[in-house]
């Protein structure tokens, strides 16, 4: 991974604001989806595709690629619209989403559509892959990283702690988890639907190294993937703090727009703020 | 008659039969794999030893995953693995996987029709003093209606041995039952099989009027069956169908045009096994009276094999008492 320059942070900002448009554009034309995470998440897809990823759009099945595996799988649209916007497949396809026959299914599927690692919406699933993707580098003497998206309501799984035990055991240092705190979830507050915390000792309980970053900083997030990369002892996970709804007033921090639908005048006023915000969204300290 | 030309064992009727489980056909069947496939690899929920992947464990280490008591990451593990290039193994008891993991099988395993060959341990009443709870009698109804996923039944330890290589060579998901107490091991090296192609064991020169489909240990019952209702004048044909899925459609209903009447045999539910697999067929390309021989929708107890089987109906007795009664329904 090379390192972040002024003007990369800049077009990956861009980026972000571009997915983000791309994500309610979605939806509507879906009528139906999951707005507010796949809207907080956006600078950490720009940061993962177009800096992180040691990945070749054209070649999607590349053995040497880095792996990245979407748990929460619900928030696929944000990944589709980077997959689209990296070159994966056209950018005109993502209006299909949702729609019958489309390669881009309401969760994801990993045969319909290249740069898709992994089928995903039943939660607590991907991290376990993500160790046996890692499991299977080691085996071959392959140098790539897999990453594992989680969202923070996904930690209720118990399936998720089977897998952050597992891969404590194996202190696999060639994976790295993030977690998208952003503290709602399908019922309500993730501190009321089942309290997450201490979420950081927990994990530094089960022998992880853990690192928290802004996950709208796009700086301050792949600073935290680089340190990940750095631990050589361990797996590490990224507790990234987002906003849900980021960029789109009305829906900040507000739960029930976790899988809520716009109007065709919510969107109207989503889109529009979206564009007054293009290049400058703000970096929080 | 034995169909002789299948080279059975020679001690098939005797006393002095090699009795050995299937789930050391399994293991014997990983070791084989172990040398002659680099990309075969072995996870394990706690249950190493007793599912008899601790040889090839011994023997590769560095291609051997102790997942833990998780069975639902086992079978996570497992779909990264195979999406990487891996052909893995997942081995417990069927009432955890796939009883406790099934929705993880149904979406990363089945779904992606994943590379992934899940062993289901300790299925039917031959587990025996364990009890209802470690009893499966529900899993090959779970794995068959889950689309992309294979299901095979081995007979005995030599045909468990052989369903586990052939595993291999069947490209996606296959699920593989296999069962903790000691049965005969009645086919030999010879004998063959060939994943989806059921194999008539039992015949007779003269017209029969009754075929038993059978898979799993317990076809040896149908087989001592077929032995006693000749003596009595009754001709059957046993018919070893141990892929529920692809089931061999072509010979089922040859059979049962030949035969007339149809009585199954499984150590499973009568609902959703491989009666209710034969059934559907047959009702839609072939009807005819069937018995369906098998636990009749009840969990098991706790009690030694031989005994658990008489008391549900899966012995000897219970077999020709099903093909007496469909042979009466087909005249």
């Amino acid at each position: 991974m090379e390192s972040l320059h002024e003007n990369k942070v800049k077009l990956l900002e861009e980026i972000a604001g571009q997915l983000r448009q791309d994500v309610i554009e979605m939806i509507i034309e879906a009528g139906s989806g999951h707005p507010a995470s796949a809207l907080g998440t956006a600078e950490i897809f720009a940061a993962f595709y177009f800096h992180i990823l040691n990945h070749d759009p054209k070649k999607p099945d590349w053995p040497d690629r880095d792996r990245f595996v979407l748990s929460c799988g619900h928030i696929c649209p944000v990944l589709y619209a980077a997959l689209a916007r990296a070159g994966y497949f056209p950018v005109d396809e993502l209006k299909t989403l949702r729609k019958l026959g489309s390669r881009l299914q309401g969760h994801p599927y990993r045969k319909s559509l290249p740069g898709i690692e992994t089928s995903s919406g039943p939660l607590g699933e991907g991290l376990g892959q993500a160790i046996g993707m890692a499991l299977a580098a080691k085996l071959d003497g392959k140098k790539y990283h897999t990453y594992c998206i989680m969202s923070d309501g996904e930690q209720d799984c118990g399936s998720v702690w089977e897998a952050v035990m597992l891969a404590g055991k194996f202190r696999l240092s060639n994976l790295t988890a993030f977690i998208d705190r952003n503290n709602i979830q399908s019922d309500g507050f993730t501190e009321d639907i089942m309290p997450l915390e201490s979420l950081r000792e927990k994990y530094e309980s089960f022998n992880w190294h853990v690192l928290e970053a802004d996950g709208h900083n796009v700086e301050e997030f792949v600073d935290a993937i680089s340190e990940a990369r750095a631990i050589y002892e361990k797996p590490t996970v990224i507790i990234a703090h987002t906003i849900p709804g980021k960029g789109v007033d009305f829906m900040e921090q507000d739960y029930t727009w976790h899988a809520g639908m716009m109007n065709k005048e919510q969107a109207k006023k989503a889109l529009e703020e979206l564009k007054t915000l293009q290049g400058k969204i703000e970096i929080s300290d | 008659m034995l169909n002789q030309e299948l080279k059975f064992s020679e001690k098939i009727f005797s006393d002095e039969i090699r009795q050995e489980p299937t789930r050391d056909g399994f293991g014997k069947g990983l070791l084989a794999l172990g040398e002659e496939n680099a990309d075969v690899v072995v996870l394990s929920a706690d249950v190493a030893a007793s599912t008899r992947c601790h040889w090839f464990a011994e023997k590769f280490p560095e291609r051997f995953f102790q997942i833990g008591i998780a069975e639902q990451n086992l079978a996570a593990v497992a779909a990264g693995l195979a999406v990487s290039g891996k052909i893995p193994f997942i081995s417990t008891y069927a009432v955890f996987s796939p009883g406790r993991n099934w929705e993880q099988i149904r979406t990363m395993v089945a779904y992606d029709d994943s590379n992934v060959k899940i062993a289901g341990h300790h299925t039917g009443l031959l587990t025996g003093p364990d009890g209802g709870t470690h009893q499966a009698l529900e899993d090959i109804a779970l794995m068959r209606i889950m689309p992309n996923m294979k299901v095979i039944v081995p007979c005995d330890a030599i045909e468990a041995e052989k369903a586990t290589i052939a595993a291999v060579k069947i490209s996606g998901s296959v699920y593989i039952r296999l069962a903790r107490e000691k049965t005969p091991v009645f086919t030999g090296k010879e004998t063959p099989f060939i994943p989806s192609k059921a194999e008539i064991f039992w015949s007779s020169s003269a017209k029969p009027q009754v075929v038993i489909i059978a898979c799993g240990p317990i076809l040896y019952n149908a087989l001592l069956a077929a032995e006693e209702l000749e003596k009595e004048g009754l001709v059957t044909v046993v018919l070893n169908n141990h892929t529920i899925k692809p089931l061999d459609e072509n010979k089922i209903i040859e059979m049962a045009k030949k035969c007339g009447a149809v009585v199954t045999v499984e150590e499973h539910n009568v609902l959703g096994g491989l009666g209710s697999a034969v059934a559907e067929l047959l009702a839609k390309k072939y009807p005819v009276p069937m018995e369906f021989v098998g636990t009749q929708d009840v969990f098991g107890e706790s009690g030694k094999p031989e005994e658990l089987w008489k008391k549900y109906g899966l012995g000897v007795k219970d077999i020709k008492e099903a093909v007496k009664r469909v042979l009466k329904r087909s005249k």
